[in-house]
């Protein structure tokens, strides 16, 4: 950290590289963002931000107001009031923690409060389980949060500072959480660019409340009571709003790459040797890393399989994404995540990606979900081997489950 | 020594010298649709008189959201939000951190704004207190979290909350043949906790907008003095407690002159009985019996002589027995004791 603290002396200028960790980046991210409230209560593994911030406040590298509170729901309502008289906040969770906020996860976006916030995701208790799960992040899919899942501590800094420009741009000016997988991301330590910061002023403007800010010299009534007259029309703003974001998205990545001199390519989806692909798997997050690694190896054994890592799932880049996947024989959905009881009891991802396919002009490919990887157990190459195959015989149009548990025990 | 509170000067409202000396402006107007005779709208009226325009208020769900804030014609002349049922001591905290931050790092104008959040009894008693607890320990925010009682939840159709009188009829606790008294939990004691629990808190009162100007100079009081601060006031409600609304003044008066509700506050650590409740404590006049106040609301109308007993006898513990009267409900166990045989 002390380390850390000296990097982030010099680097006003010019870049600088430091190995720390997806969490510790979001911290930088924090710093570099010049955020004025950030609010911490602890849960594993999100709270090692709150640490790393702590550290920054302490060392006079972060001028914020840092406020521990009592509860997550405190803690999130904190920054959505900081946030309504005009200061840039940051707060996260994971896990129950993030549904003990829930109540002020609905209102935030409902009041158009351009909040960042990370999740460090984590299996819901009960039973108590540390380790990735998406199910948390994913309870606010209909809500009207930006969703982002990233899988690299870099992907992890870069996406923050695009999550602010983003969501506080005032054609949006909804939330945006960034989905960081519990352990694998949030305590692994990598190599992260450090963008100077004279770079991170040129692309992200200072947060500017504008027309809906709360102060004396701007006296509205913020979320009166609308009832059956008006709450039709409210919601379609934040609707609209909502659309708007796939076009401010891409004008982020634009901005960034113009910037800092680095590309994400497609901001809404990275594509792994899918050019010749026959057959894809996709998924969220760091489940990347060991797919890579098995398509490589796959690969060699004459294997044409691709992977699709989906970045946004809100805004669900549903066009793009459907013809893209009509391009392959047929498509394996990776859920780090359940839901019960759902169509073909599938995963929250597949159900996504068949309704993106559904209703796309273009071919439709079948879509198996495969479960796995669930709190946080090692995604394995048998694992991965078994859902090719699967996904293989789909393509050859032999009926295979809609919906396959990987990995659980015999 | 160093200093380790972290504070913004706040605006000096001095005290009122009297009715007559009260400014016209009103910063709680016209368009909204509160009952007839209802005191916790009279509250709203006062506070924001007492605060002035420089002010910023957060109002959790309740009567005085739904009822006050109808879109197109809010009755708020000040700057106005609402925030979530038990969420009035965040607001509070996370309003007063936002400018604060703001203001020190140059990017708004520095001048102190009072920020007020308002809640019900059910949002801050109940619901709230967590949150109200932990905004009142942070030293370096300066904002008032104000308590109006209607003593139920109110909006959602008169439910009993932990604040709620001993034996009230509510929709949740209505008597019947096989139980007469539903509700047999004793009223909060919200002001004595919140001083009694923070230490560090400046200024706790407790207030009844039937004495306007005792109320307005504690909540200026409350805003001039320094970082987060608690008042609870109680509010007589007419379509609660079930009276003619016309009675409200007189019904306020009469829970502060039967002892119910004491009104005093605590600045800086020392206790002191305010208005009428210090002259009923020095014996200049007379405490009423509680059935004057009692057998005028509908909502003790199934009390038997038993009760009305009863609740006297809880009302008189807390004027004798009590540690500091009205406040501080511990019994000092030497008094209690006999004297060994
Ligand atoms: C989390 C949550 N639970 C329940 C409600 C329903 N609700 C709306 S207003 C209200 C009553 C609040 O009572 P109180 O705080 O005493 O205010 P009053 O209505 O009496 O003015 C309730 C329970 C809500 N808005 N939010
Ligand atoms: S129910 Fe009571 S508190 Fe609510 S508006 Fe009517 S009188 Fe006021
Ligand atoms: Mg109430």
């Amino acid at each position: 950290m002390a380390q850390m603290v000296e990097t982030l002396e010099q680097q006003h200028k010019t870049d600088e590289t430091a190995l720390i960790t997806g969490s510790e980046a979001i911290a930088v991210a924090c710093k570099l963002a010049d955020v004025d409230v950030i609010t911490a209560y602890p849960i594993r593994p999100y709270d090692t931000v709150m640490q790393y911030v702590s550290k920054l406040v302490s060392h006079g590298e972060l001028d914020c107001e840092y406020i521990v509170a009592e509860g997550e729901h405190s803690q999130f309502e904190i920054v959505k009031h900081a946030s309504a008289v005009g200061a840039r906040v940051f707060c996260g969770s994971s896990g129950v923690g993030w549904m003990y906020a829930m109540e002020a996860l609905t209102v935030t976006p409902a009041l158009r409060i351009p909040m960042v916030a990370m999740v460090g995701n984590r299996a819901l208790d009960d039973p108590g389980a540390f380790g990735v799960e998406h199910n948390d992040a994913l309870t606010v899919r209909d809500l009207g949060w930006m969703l982002v899942w990233v899988d690299t501590a870099q992907e992890a800094l870069d996406t923050a500072l695009i999550a602010y420009r983003v969501a506080e741009d005032r054609r949006i000016f909804l939330p945006c959480a960034i989905s960081c997988d519990g352990a694998f991301l949030t305590h692994s330590q990598a190599l992260v660019k450090i963008p100077a910061q004279e770079k991170v002023n040129e692309f992200l403007p200072r947060y500017n409340r504008g027309d809906l800010l709360l102060h004396p010299d701007n006296p509205i009534t913020v979320a009166p009571q609308v009832n059956e007259d008006w709450v039709m029309e409210i919601r379609r703003q934040n609707y609209a709003a909502m659309e708007r974001t796939t076009a401010v998205i891409k004008e982020a990545y634009a901005d960034f790459e113009r910037i800092f001199g680095r590309s994400y390519g497609n901001p809404f989806f990275e594509e792994y040797m899918t050019e010749d692909a026959d057959i894809v798997l996709m998924g969220m997050g760091t489940l990347s890393i060991p797919m890579k690694v098995a398509i490589r190896q796959m690969r060699k054994e004459g294997k044409k399989i691709g992977f699709v890592r989906l970045r946004w799932f809100r805004p669900f880049p549903a066009e793009a994404l459907a013809k893209s996947l009509g391009r392959f024989k047929a498509v394996g959905v990776v859920d780090r995540d359940y839901s019960f009881g759902s169509p073909y009891m599938s995963g929250v991802v597949t159900h996504e990606v068949r309704t993106a396919l559904y209703s796309a002009p273009g071919p439709k490919p079948p879509v198996l979900c495969f479960i796995c990887g669930l709190g946080g157990r090692e995604v394995t190459l048998p694992d991965i081997t078994r859902m090719t195959e699967s996904v293989y015989q789909a393509a050859e149009g032999k009926a295979q489950p809609l919906t396959q548990w990987i990995g659980l025990r015999e | 020594m160093a200093t380790y509170v972290n504070i913004e000067p706040t605006q000096n409202l001095e005290p009122f010298k009297g009715v007559k000396k009260l400014p016209l402006e009103e910063y709680f107007t016209s368009g909204h649709r509160t009952c007839q005779g209802c005191e916790s709208a009279l509250v709203m009226k006062m506070m924001v008189k007492a605060a002035g325009p420089r002010t910023i208020v957060l109002g959790s769900t309740g009567c005085m959201y739904v009822a006050n804030t109808t879109y197109y014609s809010t009755s708020w002349v000040v700057p106005w939000m609402h925030t979530q049922l038990g969420s009035s001591g965040s607001a509070a905290l996370g309003t007063a951190a936002g400018l604060k931050a703001l203001m020190r790092k140059g990017k708004i104008k520095n001048e102190p704004i009072n920020v007020i959040a308002f809640c019900g009894d059910g949002g801050g008693a109940d619901m709230g207190l967590g949150a109200i607890s932990a905004t009142l320990t942070h030293p370096d925010y300066n904002c008032l979290i104000l308590m109006y009682d209607n003593e139920s939840y109110a909006n959602t159709d008169i439910q009993l909350s932990g604040s709620t009188p001993w034996g009230a009829n509510t929709t949740f606790s209505t008597p019947g043949p096989a139980k007469r008294i539903m509700h047999h939990r004793w009223k909060k004691n919200m002001a004595g906790m919140m001083a009694a629990g923070h230490p560090t808190c400046r200024y706790v009162a407790t207030i009844c907008m039937s004495y306007g100007l005792h109320g307005m100079n504690s909540i200026r009081k409350a805003l001039t003095i320094g970082g987060p601060t608690f008042i609870h006031s109680l509010d007589p409600c007419p379509k609660g407690w079930d009276y003619d609304p016309i009675q409200s003044h007189e019904l306020g008066e009469l829970a502060v002159n039967t002892g119910v509700w004491p009104l005093y506050e605590v600045e800086d650590g020392v206790l002191r009985l305010t208005g009428r409740t210090q002259q009923i404590a020095d014996k200049r006049i007379p405490r009423q019996p509680v059935r004057d106040y009692l057998l005028r609301q509908g909502r003790f109308a199934h009390f038997t002589d038993d009760d009305i007993d009863y609740f006297q006898s809880k009302v008189d513990e807390m004027w004798h027995k009590w540690l500091i009267p009205g406040a501080i409900p511990f019994h000092k166990e030497i008094e209690a004791d006999n004297p060994p045989a």
